[in-house]
């Protein structure tokens, strides 16, 4: 399931439209995932406050829509340009990948919410093909 | 009681040690086989304690139930009171076939589904969005045991529309996107956690008669 032509077109696409709002996008999300999967919270023990909304989750949110801007620009070579990211997730974070997936549903949810006419079916093939891709490729260093 | 008949009685009621080989040695055997069945028998008829015990009675039929707080109850009837069937069914079935195009090949005889365009307006498909949504309100209203509630449907989707019992969650997820949507910023993460604990328990029970 790599990505066509058309899907990385309307990525980027797309992604132009909604990256004014990366950061409230990556806030959200962040909040969403802690509340509806709370094992979640597990990789976040040495934050203060877990809260929705809060100033780590705002500051997080922010870094990691910053990686997928990243991997918006590499789009034509994820893994490459991906690839210190993926060596932090793997050697340092250690990050379960399962997770990847999990972030990526709630960063579709929250799609959905602040844009619900311009993520329509087309556009959520797109980014649900394109987030697979980014956890794929955060995924390669880990063995 | 006569002698003879008091010696008999205590010949027929002896326990025996050997196989049952003569008459009466059978008698002895199926009297002292008997006793234990006659004690289960009496044991059982007698007033069992755990009657008068309310509480157990009721946890012991609940302890198989999922356990739904007063918010999430209340989240679930909300969201559906509001939601427009005949808007949302359709839209997250549609949506389903064009992010997940493989659930198209349970739809064969529905005609052009060549693209997303011609998959929105199919009016097939947008009446089987409807049928399946108004098939949830069934859960909406039996909350309390889902799991009775589509065992039937699960039966059917098994045994004779032989679907995967994965593309249910698939079909979740795109409702849980549609209904995001709809919804804005009234769909809190508090009101997603309930919408999804909700769709994965009706997940699972269409999923419990898969042999």
């Amino acid at each position: 399931m790599s990505l066509t032509a058309k899907d990385k077109k309307m990525v980027k696409a797309f992604w132009a439209k909604v990256s004014g709002k990366a950061e409230d996008i990556g806030c959200d999300a962040l909040s969403r995932m802690l509340v509806v999967y709370p094992q979640t919270k597990t990789y976040f023990s040495h934050w203060k406050d877990l809260s929705p909304g809060s100033a780590p989750v705002r500051k997080h949110g922010g870094t990691i829509m910053g990686g997928i801007s990243l991997a918006v620009a590499s789009i034509d070579d994820i893994s490459a340009g991906l690839l210190s990211l993926s060596e932090l997730h793997a050697f340092q974070l250690r990050i379960d990948p399962a997770n990847f997936k999990i972030l990526s549903h709630n960063i579709l949810v929250v799609l959905a919410v602040l844009f619900p006419n311009d993520f329509n079916p087309e556009a959520h093939v797109a980014m649900d093909k394109f987030l697979a891709a980014v956890g794929r490729a955060l995924s390669e260093k880990y063995r | 009681m006569s002698s003879y008949k008091r010696r008999l009685f205590i010949l027929a009621t002896s326990p025996t040690q050997c196989r049952p080989t003569s008459k009466i040695n059978k008698i002895q055997h199926a009297f002292w086989r008997s006793v234990p069945i006659l004690l289960k028998t009496l044991l059982k008829l007698r007033p069992s304690v755990y009657d008068s015990l309310d509480s157990v009675k009721e946890t012991s039929t609940a302890s198989n139930m999922v356990q739904w707080t007063d918010f999430e109850r209340a989240t679930i009837q909300s969201v559906f009171e509001k939601m427009d069937y005949d808007d949302v069914g359709p839209a997250a079935l549609s949506r389903c076939l064009v992010v997940y195009p493989w659930t198209q090949r349970y739809f064969g005889n529905f005609g052009n589904l060549y693209n997303a365009a011609a998959i929105q307006g199919n009016p097939m498909v947008a009446a089987h969005g409807k049928t399946v949504l108004h098939g949830l309100d069934r859960a909406v209203k039996n909350m309390d045991d889902i799991k009775a509630t589509y065992a039937e449907l699960s039966v059917l989707h098994s045994e004779k529309l032989r679907v995967d019992p994965d593309n249910f969650r698939l079909l979740a997820d795109c409702l849980t996107i549609v209904v995001a949507a709809r919804m804005g910023a009234a769909f809190t993460a508090d009101v997603q956690g309930a919408f999804q604990k909700f769709l994965a328990v009706v997940v699972s029970s269409l999923g419990k008669q898969y042999h």
